[in-house]
């Protein structure tokens, strides 16, 4: 018979967190409290690689309220009102059943939002897939899309932006990085701290069943070409149910029936239970026999590990049980009272009469381990930072490649799939702006801008330049609609942890974003941490991604990318400093990435920001883009496109601007931006500009018919639409 | 005149209903109210509005299960003594399922949803959706956001709607033409609304609601929303 140390191994523990998890409790423990410590110590829930890093990012800031520790961080926007908003990752179930892991993905950051009392106004996704013509790649990247859009269209949440990159690195381990924000008076602010002595702990939403059995588990290890056997583990959604859960949760509030709450996502029951009693520094008494079941004969471990999808735990005040389970009746959403909350501190449960479970919070969420896991000499990253050649090429040749990828090429064919109107509030939908932009409000705070970036290329040759650049994109992005950024959240997604190479890349990726966090003054409210992503022993290049979100005072003000005239004034403003280094150009056609990719100049990039506020406030501009992957000629080419090929442009590459041709037009950098308004704000914007220290550089005017960067590109726009065609 | 009443019917899983109640009351300045589908009597009311949504998730058919509604009996009463019914997008289609309209609505032919900008051309302006819509306005711009929104009633009931004049919109491009590129969801002849004999019932696959700020990219659907209030 299997003994408990068996049950823990099985469980993904070591033997010595086994060990540990014995001295804590201080005697033998059960079979339950083994799937309890199994659950919580695993990578996915614990972070105990990543923790000792975490720490140093900086979480304070004038608009912080909730930082990270809560469903998720929550900031004030002004005039009473706040955001709630997070990122996760659903990397692992998504590889294996594209459909159900992303949908589910989306599922769990719903809840994740509305536990905090905000009702979700937005979602966006950061989707990254392998070589386009990898033969599993269509299969993933459309039934990633199909759940995303399933899930989120239905509960009526718009999808409003991401991004979306292919990239061989990612063959056999995708990222599926889901993002939602919503809003909420200052009263409504409801967090996980459970609290007062006897009230009710009432679990809501569907019943569990065996389904999602150690999902936690499962992306806490690598895969090892058996991904095809841990389809059991993932979850199935249901966005009907989700619905019915998000208004009735939001009416509970409303009616003030809410103490405190959490979802059950990852390690379901186990967590939340265990978390929510932590945090508020109680105990809980719990009656496993009381949890909904979905079938029977399950059992009370099963109950413990099951992540059954669209679950909650609420505390309710004592007394007021039937007023909530009223509400939820009404809703149709399954619910029953579990338990209640205890003056010890202690978590027990009860199973058929007997007590299976008796441990303190504070040993499974507050002593769970910790590793200080090596990392390798900063060497091995000198040695990727190597000098590449780029083959000859054209610069035509260059461009086709450039623009042809999907990463450049129109994203229409994901985002027709969302509903990204649902809420008449989308000011800036996908394509349209470097930003999202979402009306909150008919006075100031109007709108949210919000943007999610990562850059694996640059990362991979530099980790802490990757990070520090990706912030400074992502707010770079909500600055270009006009926006002033707040604050980030982001998913670190990594390869494995216990390979010394993997951890240097995390802790320096994690010490660039600390460094850009302080810079640009944007703290960061919570996040995600994605470890083991690898398959067949390669781990993936570094891909933290950050999603900044910034307030723009009026939506009337907000700047798009898209050129719809002819006769505006093109120029380019911001860091003059370009190389191959981590560009797109370099990733598909030379050999292997080389070469060291520029870090953002905080100051230039701060009067940057600042410059483009100003310039949208006084509604000089008529669209501007950030030129980042594919360099000068993606960025023009992309506002050509997202004019829907109504308008060229006739752009002359200046003189003096240095560096070889191929560079200029594909080479990359920070903290540049390209600007397009009418003749009459020239002089006022060039003086705006001054007063930043910054420099423009006029390229050129838009025009009917052509895409021309004189003397090295021509094309009609007939023959630009075809090149997208993929 | 005094102030029209909407009643905006709210089904499990209708996720247009707050955008349906801004556009009515905030924008409009008509009175609205929601209705849960579990009531059984509507609050006296000028218009019924069925907004958009997935109700019960679509899990059978979509608008299949919303018709069974306890409200919906009420919602039956009141078409049948001559009020004014419009279902939007999944309303459309728990309006088909109720029978208070003719036609199916089937899978998108791409097999996906689909949402975006689309062009519609009003084809009479003699109806109480469409009475404010300019005479110079050949097409509208307003949204879809649907799966399943492709119009396929059996030949013979098509041939009765277009006789008899009941179409009211259709997917057109920018020349005002039903192509076979302007259609996005393969719907036949192109229809993207339709009413019922007496004029009294509405059903469309875009959202005026959505449309109804430049904020938003078009003002285009207050000319439905304002041809209903004119029309009380």
């Amino acid at each position: 018979m299997m003994d408990t140390k068996d049950l823990a191994l099985k469980l993904g523990l070591t033997e010595e967190e086994f060990e540990r998890a014995v001295h804590l409790t201080g005697r033998e423990l059960t079979m339950e409290e083994v799937a309890v410590y199994s659950a919580m110590w695993n990578e996915h829930v614990s972070y105990k690689s990543s923790r000792r890093y975490l720490k140093t990012l900086p979480t304070r800031g004038e608009a912080v309220v909730l930082g990270p520790g809560e469903n998720s961080g929550v900031v004030s926007i002004g005039d009473g009102w706040l955001a709630a908003f997070k990122m996760e990752s659903h990397n692992h179930p998504s590889y294996i059943e594209p459909f159900q892991g992303a949908a589910t993905g989306v599922g769990g950051i719903l809840r994740d939002i509305f536990t905090m009392g905000a009702r979700p106004i937005a979602s966006m996704d950061s989707l990254r897939f392998g070589a386009v013509d990898h033969p599993k790649t269509q299969f993933l990247a459309s039934g990633v899309v199909h759940g995303i859009s399933a899930y989120g269209n239905c509960v009526g949440v718009p999808t409003v932006g991401g991004e979306l990159d292919f990239d061989p690195t990612y063959d056999g381990n995708i990222l599926v990085n889901v993002f939602t924000l919503g809003v909420m008076p200052k009263k409504r602010l409801f967090t996980a701290q459970a609290r007062g002595i006897g009230n009710a702990v009432i679990y809501m939403g569907s019943p569990t069943g065996r389904d999602g059995i150690g999902g936690a588990i499962m992306a806490s290890h690598t895969f090892e070409g058996d991904s095809e056997g841990k389809k059991p583990t993932v979850q199935a959604g249901d966005p009907f149910m989700e619905k019915l859960i998000m208004e009735a949760t939001l009416e509970l509030m409303e009616a003030g029936l809410v103490q405190a709450v959490q979802d059950m996502g990852a390690a379901g029951l186990t967590c939340s239970t265990f978390e929510m009693a932590h945090k508020g520094g109680v105990g809980m008494a719990i009656d496993l026999n009381n949890v909904p079941k979905r079938v029977e004969g399950i059992s009370a471990i099963e109950l413990l590990l099951s992540e059954s999808q669209e679950r909650m735990l609420v505390v309710s005040p004592k007394g007021r049980e039937a007023e909530v389970l009223g509400i939820l009746e009404k809703w149709g959403v399954p619910a029953a009272v579990i338990g209640h909350i205890q003056d010890e501190q202690v978590v027990s449960m009860t199973w058929k009469g007997r007590e299976v479970v008796r441990l303190s919070p504070d040993w499974v969420v507050g002593d769970a381990p910790l590793y200080n896991r090596p990392t390798a000499d900063p060497l091995v990253l000198a040695k990727r930072r190597a000098p590449v050649d780029m083959p000859e090429i054209t610069a035509n040749e260059a461009f086709e490649a450039v623009v042809s990828h999907p990463s450049i090429r129109s994203g229409a064919w994901v985002w027709q799939q969302y509903d990204h109107m649902v809420g008449a509030a989308t000011v800036l939908p996908p394509g349209e702006g470097d930003a999202a932009v979402v009306r909150v409000n008919e006075k100031a705070p109007g709108g949210l801008a919000m943007s999610v970036d990562g850059d694996q290329d640059v990362t991979w040759l530099d980790p802490q330049t990757g990070g520090y650049n990706c912030v400074a994109e992502s707010a770079l992005n909500c600055a270009v609609t006009g926006a002033k950024p707040i604050a980030l959240t982001n998913c670190l997604n990594f390869g494995n942890p216990e390979k010394p190479e993997v951890m240097l890349e995390f802790a320096q990726a994690v010490k660039g974003i600390a460094r850009a966090c302080t810079d640009f003054h944007i703290p960061v409210t919570g996040g995600n941490v994605s470890l083991y992503n690898e398959s067949n022993g390669v781990s993936i290049k570094p891909t933290p991604t950050i999603a900044v979100v910034g307030v723009l005072d009026d939506v009337a003000d907000a700047v798009p990318m898209a050129i719809r005239d002819k006769d505006l004034r093109l120029a380019m403003v911001g860091d003059e400093r370009r190389t191959m280094a981590g560009s797109l150009l370099q990733r598909l056609k030379a050999p292997h990435l080389g070469g060291t990719p520029v870090q953002a100049n905080p100051e230039l990039h701060n009067n940057l920001m600042h410059f483009l506020q100003a310039a949208a406030s006084r509604h000089m501009l008529a669209a501007a883009h950030d030129i980042s992957k594919g360099g000068l000629a993606a960025a023009l080419f992309e506002m050509v496109q997202a004019g829907g090929f109504r308008y060229g442009l006739k752009a002359t590459l200046p003189g003096g601007m240095g560096g070889p041709p191929m560079v200029q037009l594909f080479g990359e950098g920070p903290s540049r931006v390209i600007i397009t308004y009418y003749l009459e704000y020239e002089n006022a914007l060039f003086d705006l500009a001054t007063q930043f220290k910054l420099d423009p550089v006029f390229l050129g005017e838009t025009m009917a018919d052509l895409f021309i960067i004189e003397p090295f590109l021509s094309y009609t726009l007939q023959e630009l639409t075809v090149l997208t065609k993929g | 005149m005094k102030q029209p009443r909407f009643d905006i019917i709210q089904f499990p899983g209708t996720n247009c209903d707050r955008d349906t109640f801004r556009a009515v009351s905030v924008i409009a300045g008509a009175r609205a109210r929601f209705v849960f589908h579990k009531e059984r009597t509507l609050p006296p009311a000028d218009v019924v509005v069925l907004p958009g949504g997935f109700s019960y998730g679509d899990y059978l058919r979509s608008g299949a299960i919303a018709r069974f509604s306890p409200i919906m009996e009420d919602v039956v009463r009141f078409a049948q003594a001559g009020g004014i019914v419009v279902g939007i997008c999944n309303g459309f289609q728990v309006l088909l399922e109720a029978g208070l309209l003719k036609g199916a609505l089937i899978r998108n032919t791409s097999g996906v949803f689909i949402c975006k900008y689309v062009n519609v051309s009003v084809e009479r302006r003699d109806t109480a959706l469409t009475r404010a819509v300019p005479p110079d306005r050949r097409f509208l711009r307003i949204p879809i956001a649907h799966a399943d929104g492709n119009f396929q009633p059996p030949a013979d009931m098509l041939a009765e709607l277009e006789a008899k004049g009941l179409v009211l919109f259709r997917y057109v491009d920018e020349a005002g033409q039903p192509t076979g590129d302007a259609n996005p969801n393969g719907s036949a002849n192109n229809i993207a609304g339709i009413m019922n004999e007496a004029g009294n019932v509405f059903g469309l696959m875009p959202h005026p609601e959505r449309a109804d700020e430049a904020a938003l990219g078009s003002t285009d659907g207050q000319y439905l929303i304002e041809s209903l209030i004119r029309s009380v």
